[in-house]
């Protein structure tokens, strides 16, 4: 707006008498009606018959689950009585996982809040918003953070000999180099793929392996004293 | 002539009682069925037109539909559940054995209950990480974002809460587990602890806050949430598809290009 030019204004002198609108027209930038040229069905009744063939097909499935296992159900509460392993529900497992290795403030408290914020933060920041492949830009300086946030990452995780979480960020780590080195031009279509892929993707991924891998180690192979067995093993 | 079962149908539609709790009138016109989810409480909640991309399952695999799917049947266990439910110590572990036991499809409903719960925390995440790489948080949508993150924690307190009313020795001590985590929270960490339990252990009051959370609070919350989060679909121009919104078009004319 810095260009008086940019815009065309209309304006009454008094207002009490004659309210009117301003209407502001700038000439770049006119008041656009998007075109949707795209197909169109009505919402009623396409969209909620397969909506309600959907939940009615997921209830069937989970009504059959309900008719052939039954929900757990232990003996009386006992305070008196510590069961080992003591064991959260499965999705806070991955935390529990983490609470092995560092103190609670850190995988209690600072761990989840961080993760909380970060999802929080996506959509406001513009390095998640582009879909370019992260190290198609400004090459040198990305692949100089990658480095030092990778190695950190690594080192701090195997200081603390949190080989769970560290072997899927070395995989990760591993992918993102072979990204690097990839042009989205390589004949190789996997290598086209990752060469595509921007931060967001990265750093989203990294986080759902490790979601996966400890909320699956924290529930499967873990047992008395949290300490590793084998899920054939009998506790 | 005899009549066919639609025009039955269309004949109960012309009916006085019919129009007046019905506000959009008969018909198939694509008018009348535009009406039928503007002019109803619940459904205009969603726009009247879908593009006919967004309704393949690859493009949504169905994730937030199957966890309103989750809810729904959430609701409807849970409600008859309550019935035979006192959130009192020990009886709370008694009404759960009786459940299991005595009560007609006790077993059934706990047991739809509990593995429904399951399959909606799955499904929540399972909706987030699809959203995620679909890049539909991006803006116009970044706030409908941030509401499902909010449905994500609602969705995991709700589970938690519900896990300790068994009152077993799997529900007192994954709680008393959990809630020790709060205790680590600097400087006010025992004073939540407290707060969320009533006391300094999981006890009789736990179980109380708990149910009043798990029966009351939560559920309103996430209804609430949830009403946000579809109308903002709306709001936000439908289900986000690929090739409309400009960060992506850059891409695919890049991959284009590459090919």
């Amino acid at each position: 707006m810095a260009d008086p030019k940019d815009f065309a204004a209309g304006i009454d002198s008094n207002a009490k008498k004659a309210p009117r609108r301003i209407v502001f027209v700038t000439r770049r930038t006119s008041a656009q009606v998007k075109a949707e040229t795209e197909d169109q069905v009505q919402t009623f009744p396409e969209v909620l018959f397969r909506a309600a063939v959907a939940v009615e097909a997921l209830a069937a499935i989970l009504v059959w689950i309900a008719l052939i296992f039954n929900a757990p159900l232990e003996g009386l509460a006992d305070p008196s009585h510590t069961p080992n392993p003591a064991k959260a529900p499965w999705y806070f497992l991955g935390l529990q996982e983490m609470l092995h290795y560092f103190p609670p403030v850190v995988a209690g408290v600072m761990v989840p809040g961080l993760v909380v914020m970060a999802l929080i933060v996506i959509p406001y920041f513009n390095i998640n918003i582009e879909a370019e492949g992260f190290f198609l830009k400004d090459r040198q300086r990305r692949l100089r953070i990658f480095y030092i946030v990778a190695a950190a990452l690594s080192i701090f995780l195997a200081w603390f000999h949190v080989i769970v979480a560290l072997v899927p960020t070395l995989i990760m780590a591993g992918l993102m180099l072979i990204a690097s080195r990839s042009s989205p031009k390589s004949p190789s279509a996997f290598r086209r793929y990752l060469a595509a892929r921007p931060l967001s993707y990265w750093v989203m991924t990294w986080f759902l392996f490790e979601l996966v891998v400890l909320t699956a180690v924290g529930t499967l192979f873990r047992g008395p004293g949290w300490s590793w067995v084998w899920p054939w093993q009998g506790s | 002539m005899a009549k066919t079962v639609d025009q039955y149908f269309d004949d109960l539609r012309e009916t006085r009682v019919w129009r007046s709790i019905f506000r959009s009138g008969s018909g198939s016109s694509t008018l009348h069925r535009s009406l039928a989810i503007q002019q109803n409480v619940f459904l205009h909640l969603f726009s009247t037109k879908v593009r006919t991309r967004m309704l393949s399952f690859s493009a949504t695999w169905y994730l937030g539909t199957l966890t309103l799917g989750t809810f729904l049947i959430l609701v409807a266990t849970g409600i008859p559940l309550m019935l035979y439910y006192h959130p009192s110590v020990p009886q709370a572990y008694a009404d759960t054995k009786d459940l299991q036991f005595v009560v007609s499809s006790g077993i059934f409903l706990r047991n739809l209950h509990r593995w429904s719960a399951h399959a909606m925390v799955f499904l929540v995440f399972a909706h987030m990480f699809k959203v995620f790489y679909r890049g539909a948080y991006r803006p116009p949508r970044e706030f409908n974002w941030v509401i499902g993150i909010v449905l994500l924690l609602i969705t995991l307190l709700l589970s938690y809460t519900g896990y300790l009313l068994p009152w077993d020795q799997l529900a007192y001590w994954a709680i008393t587990v959990g809630s020790n985590i709060a205790s680590a929270v600097p400087f006010m960490g025992s004073k939540i602890h407290f707060l969320l339990l009533g006391g300094n252990a999981v006890n009789a009051n736990a179980l109380l806050r708990f149910y009043v959370l798990h029966c009351m609070i939560l559920p309103l919350t996430a209804i609430f949430f949830v009403a946000i989060h579809f109308w903002r679909i709306r709001k936000d121009g439908g289900l986000y598809s690929h090739s409309s919104e400009p960060a992506t078009r850059r891409t695919e004319s890049a991959a284009k290009e590459v090919r």
